[in-house]
């Protein structure tokens, strides 16, 4: 490689790496680093002030969850439905979940059994913590579909 | 009257300034309507000469024009509608109300945006529609009917943005829905095929970017309203001087094929 090959070769280099370089920094940019969003996880009282067989729609307006007390325990649904997107209603009378969008209806545990939805509601992480109320985690989900709410996290056994 | 129209006419086309803009006179020869055209910025992305077929509406149905008018219009009245809109979430409700109620000819504009945006997709739908059916994709046009479909995706990705711009219940659950897709992005979405596997999740993957969070909130607002009143418009600009251009170099506008058939 002569000097004239070196500084051409050089050169481009210069050209594509700046490019490359503006480009990755530009898509990097785009992805911010502070969230004005509610945090994913979030409190939820204490186990004893839920009745059995209650669906708890404090936490809806704030985080979209449903939190379901049953005999057992407790698990809590996330109000999105999964068809496209939109928040369900809780109609105690008619004992479902049903969305105003498009019409899909859902059990009150999560199974779909009417319109359009494809799949059933998804469940959230539901833990005690450590000051003993309990503890929702928005971002770790549980599928119906991947056998997923058998998994220890997607239900909280509790009877007292 | 008219004589004195005529003598002021002629003293200012011979004035330095007017000579400067203007380097031809209106002298009807071929060579002199020729380099108007030419000499113009404007008018030069069109073809000098035009075939007589290229005036038939029947066969163009003359939809990339009218696209192109109502692209201008949904400029101009999205540029004066941006003078009393706010793409922050406290005021963007707001500011589309006093628009809709207490700017003199608000209503106007913003319908006239609301409707020429509706019709310009019927419009490029239509004239694509009429290119496949004339054939006009075919050889030497290829290109053109890519730069097109780039085209169709921009006006549609700018009638998308659009639309969450009003910040009422039906933008916000439109574009929730609209977005939703995004997770199934291959590659780029959390919910799409090996995105779980590349390690995309809700707050880094393509929607994330796109939104700006994990849902459709105020970050989303300034992203849209950025993405539609600079970015789309301006890669849209730069692609149609590439598609008008593109007709002229590709032969002139399509026509019948009259070598097949005695016309």
């Amino acid at each position: 490689m002569n000097r004239k090959n070196f500084l051409n070769v050089a050169g481009w280099f210069a050209f594509f790496g700046f490019i490359a370089t503006a480009t990755v920094g530009a898509l990097r940019l785009m992805v911010p680093r502070v969230l004005y969003e509610q945090p994913s996880a979030f409190k939820a009282g204490f186990p004893s002030d839920y009745v059995v067989g209650e669906v708890n729609e404090k936490y809806k307006d704030e985080y979209r969850v449903w939190i379901v007390r049953e005999a057992e325990g407790f698990y809590a649904l996330l109000a999105i439905c999964t068809h496209l997107g939109c928040t369900p209603r809780w109609l105690p009378a008619e004992i479902k979940f049903k969305c105003p969008c498009h019409g899909s209806g859902y059990h009150k545990d999560g199974i779909n059994f009417e319109g359009p939805t494809p799949r059933p509601l998804e469940r959230l992480k539901i833990t005690l913590a450590d000051d003993g109320q309990i503890l929702v985690d928005r971002n770790v989900k549980f599928l119906y579909e991947k056998q997923e709410w058998s998994k220890p996290d997607a239900f909280l056994k509790y009877t007292g | 009257m008219l004589g004195l129209f005529d003598t002021m006419r002629e003293k200012m086309q011979q004035t330095e300034v007017y000579k400067s803009i203007f380097r031809h006179t209106y002298q009807d020869t071929q060579r002199n309507r020729a380099l108007q055209i030419l000499d113009n910025v404007f008018l030069h992305l069109h073809p000098v000469r035009i075939t007589r077929h290229a005036t038939n509406i029947g066969f163009t149905w003359g939809m990339g024009g009218i696209t192109f008018l109502l692209f201008i219009v949904l400029t101009i009245t999205g540029v004066i509608l941006m003078f009393y809109y706010r793409p922050a979430a406290e005021y963007a409700y707001d500011d589309m109300k006093y628009l809709m109620n207490d700017v003199a000819f608000g209503p106007l504009m913003r319908n006239m945006h609301r409707w020429a945006a509706h019709a310009m997709v019927i419009t490029v739908m239509l004239h694509m529609f009429r290119v496949f059916l004339t054939g006009s994709y075919k050889p030497p046009r290829q290109f053109n009917w890519v730069v097109g479909v780039f085209l169709l995706t921009l006006t549609l990705f700018l009638s998308f943005t659009g639309y969450l711009l009003p910040w009422d219940q039906l933008a916000i659950w439109a574009v929730t829905v609209g977005t939703n897709m995004a997770r199934a992005t291959p590659f780029l979405g959390h919910e799409g095929p090996f995105g779980a596997e590349l390690g995309m999740r809700i707050d880094n993957d393509v929607r994330f970017v796109l939104l700006g969070g994990t849902q459709v909130g105020p970050p989303t607002l300034l992203r849209f309203y950025v993405l539609h009143c600079i970015f789309l418009p301006l890669i849209g600009a730069v692609l149609m001087a590439v598609h008008f251009w593109r007709i002229r170099k590709d032969g002139g506008i399509s026509g019948p094929d009259v070598t097949s058939k005695k016309a």
